[in-house]
């Protein structure tokens, strides 16, 4: 039962593994893997020489970094929050409502952001028109310095509440005596926030970190090619990932955009291996 | 009940505040899009538009439906998301029930085997090539067999299928019954939370998926409605031509006002509450599935 299975990964996970090769050749279209001329490090060079390199490689970063520092804490306050609604009606319903975006498509969650953000009265100017604060609409989608602002919030405001989950359970699976203790000797909920509530769930944070970082250089895909439709936003919104998907898919340069990629893969297991380091030190570990 | 003191009280108020602000911000982008999917669209084009509707219609809707394209889309969603997930979860569990069975020779060979394919991946290029060169481009099954078996919910299968009892699996087979009998009479029946959980993950996915079809595919009679919805949303050439294919098609007294009234916010907006409606719908059935779902995914950490 478990041979044809195998079979199946080994042709659509592992295949694909083996084209990874194809980075070293001039590939071509009509020879295949086989019968294209091997060139070295040709492509590799060709990327990091190329007028594009550094400004994937900030935006690859600066996004990612953006994404951890403020995408990472946010369900963790969420989750914190929700711990002290007493009204259950009230969690629920907050907790019911939190998790919805994440069950959309980003297509959809773009054209929520179009609608809402577009000059075309969109609530987002609407509202800023209507409080004074700006004269003329502003066309946010357009606005390179904008871009980077909208990608994260959007995101955040998508996966929020799903990533609050494991938080809330990790939160729920606390002994309640803690807390008894703490509130005799005096603490009161923020005190106890800060000693109990953080410190127990540390592992899962932990946890957690190391994954967010070993994804460190996926600053986004779908998200950056739904919302970054208007070319002037290039400058600020190519990644390695829709760099690789338009030099390879759209340019046919699949040499090059195979290069890219798995220069990606690389420094992203090395990441991955530094972040589990720095974890084992701080007392738990992936493997 | 512990006693709150004055700090904890500003706190909880506090606390109030902010989420019913984020539930506001979380819901207000659905609330809008779906009253100015109902607004008759040169009025919302006057702006103002945010609870309610100013002058309700179904003008947008009509135009949606009646374009063939978008009806036949959604379809092709449907047809993905049931096949689909009927093949994944089955092919998953066949795998995962192979690999929980102890007289299987070299299992943790097996496994390092499928879990290696979770760290590392040939990425875009080579996977598309390799489609591309199985003369897969433009057929149906592209978007259904490349993701058949999960390896990620081989794992939280397999993790369930250990902890049953040992003892069902045999009596049954002293029985008679064979391995095929023996997953799908006895161990899909009593594994239905994980089944429920990883068929709605999996269903969602292909729900949701755009970016293989519009890789994949070119033919228009197997886009699905979010890879539609796609390539409505980046060109309004798009949709001037649907306005122009409705009015060609509807009466000719209706034609006029149909197309006076839709604009393209209107019609995407419209476009867009399709596609969610059918996730809004079974969100309410899932919930309690899917919070369970991910305390069991998160548990293989």
């Amino acid at each position: 039962m478990v041979v044809p299975a195998m079979l199946f990964i080994f042709v659509f996970s592992y295949l694909p593994m083996y084209g990874v090769l194809m980075a070293f050749q001039d590939y071509q279209l009509f020879g295949g893997f086989f019968h294209s001329p091997w060139v070295g490090f040709k492509h590799f060079e060709a990327f990091f020489n190329s007028p594009d390199f550094w400004n994937v490689m900030r935006n690859t970063i600066v996004i990612s970094l953006l994404k951890l520092c403020i995408g990472f804490p946010a369900p963790i306050l969420l989750a914190l929050m929700l711990n002290e609604v007493r009204l259950m009606l009230f969690k629920r319903i907050i907790q019911t409502v939190s998790y919805l975006p994440h069950f959309l498509s980003w297509v959809i969650v773009g054209g929520f952001v179009g609608s809402m953000l577009s000059t075309d009265n969109g609530s987002v100017n609407m509202l800023l028109m209507g409080l004074h604060l700006t004269s003329e609409p502003i066309s946010f989608l357009s606005v390179p310095e904008y871009f980077w602002g909208i990608l994260v919030g959007t995101g955040i405001w998508k996966e929020m509440g799903f990533a609050a989950i494991v938080y809330l359970a990790a939160i729920a699976g606390i002994d309640p005596h803690l807390y008894e203790a703490a509130s005799i000797d005096g603490a009161g909920r923020f005190k106890q926030i800060q000693l109990i509530t953080l410190p127990c769930i540390r592992p899962v944070i932990i946890i957690f970190l190391i994954l967010a970082v070993g994804n460190i250089l996926n600053a986004g895909f779908e998200d950056i090619l739904i919302l970054a439709t208007n070319p002037i936003l290039r400058d600020v919104s190519d990644v390695i990932d829709t760099y690789v998907y338009r030099m390879g898919i759209l340019n046919n340069r699949f040499s090059y955009a195979a290069a890219a990629g798995l220069f990606k893969a690389v420094v992203s297991i090395g990441l991955l291996a530094l972040a589990n380091k720095a974890a084992r030190k701080m007392g738990s570990s992936l493997w | 009940m512990m006693k709150l003191s004055a700090g904890d009280k500003v706190l909880q108020v506090m606390i109030y505040a902010v989420l019913l602000l984020l539930g506001f911000i979380t819901l207000y982008p659905f609330w809008n899009s779906l009253v100015i999917s109902f607004n008759v669209g040169s009025d919302t084009a006057l702006g103002g538009i945010t609870f309610w509707p100013r002058s309700p219609t179904l003008d947008n809707y009509e135009v949606v439906f009646r374009d063939s394209r978008i009806g036949h889309a959604f379809l092709i969603s449907i047809l993905r998301t049931i096949v689909g997930t009927t093949l994944s979860v089955l092919f998953t569990a066949i795998l995962a029930y192979g690999l929980s069975r102890h007289e299987l020779m070299g299992r943790k060979v097996y496994m390092v085997f499928c879990i290696i394919t979770m760290y590392f991946s040939g990425g875009l290029i080579p996977t598309f090539l390799l489609l591309r060169g199985f003369g897969m481009m433009d057929t149906f099954w592209v978007l259904v067999i490349p993701g058949m078996i999960s390896v990620y919910n081989m794992i939280i299968f397999r993790t369930f299928f250990l902890g049953l009892p040992a003892g069902l699996v045999e009596s049954a087979r002293i029985d008679g019954c064979n391995h095929i009998g023996v997953l799908t009479r006895i161990i899909l029946p009593i594994s239905g939370p994980v089944v429920a959980t990883l068929s709605l993950f999996t269903a969602v996915y292909h729900w949701n998926d755009w970016f293989s079809a519009s890789i994949y595919i070119n033919d228009t009679r197997l886009i699905p409605i979010q890879t539609l919805l796609k390539q409505i949303l980046n060109s309004n050439i798009v949709t001037d031509q649907l306005q122009k294919a409705i009015g060609s098609s509807a009466a000719a007294q209706d034609r006029l006002a149909l197309v006076q009234s839709v604009t393209s916010k209107s019609l995407i907006m419209a476009t867009t509450m399709v596609a969610t409606l059918p996730i809004i719908m079974v969100y309410p059935f899932l919930q309690k599935y899917f919070v369970k779902g991910v305390l069991i995914g998160s548990l293989k950490e």
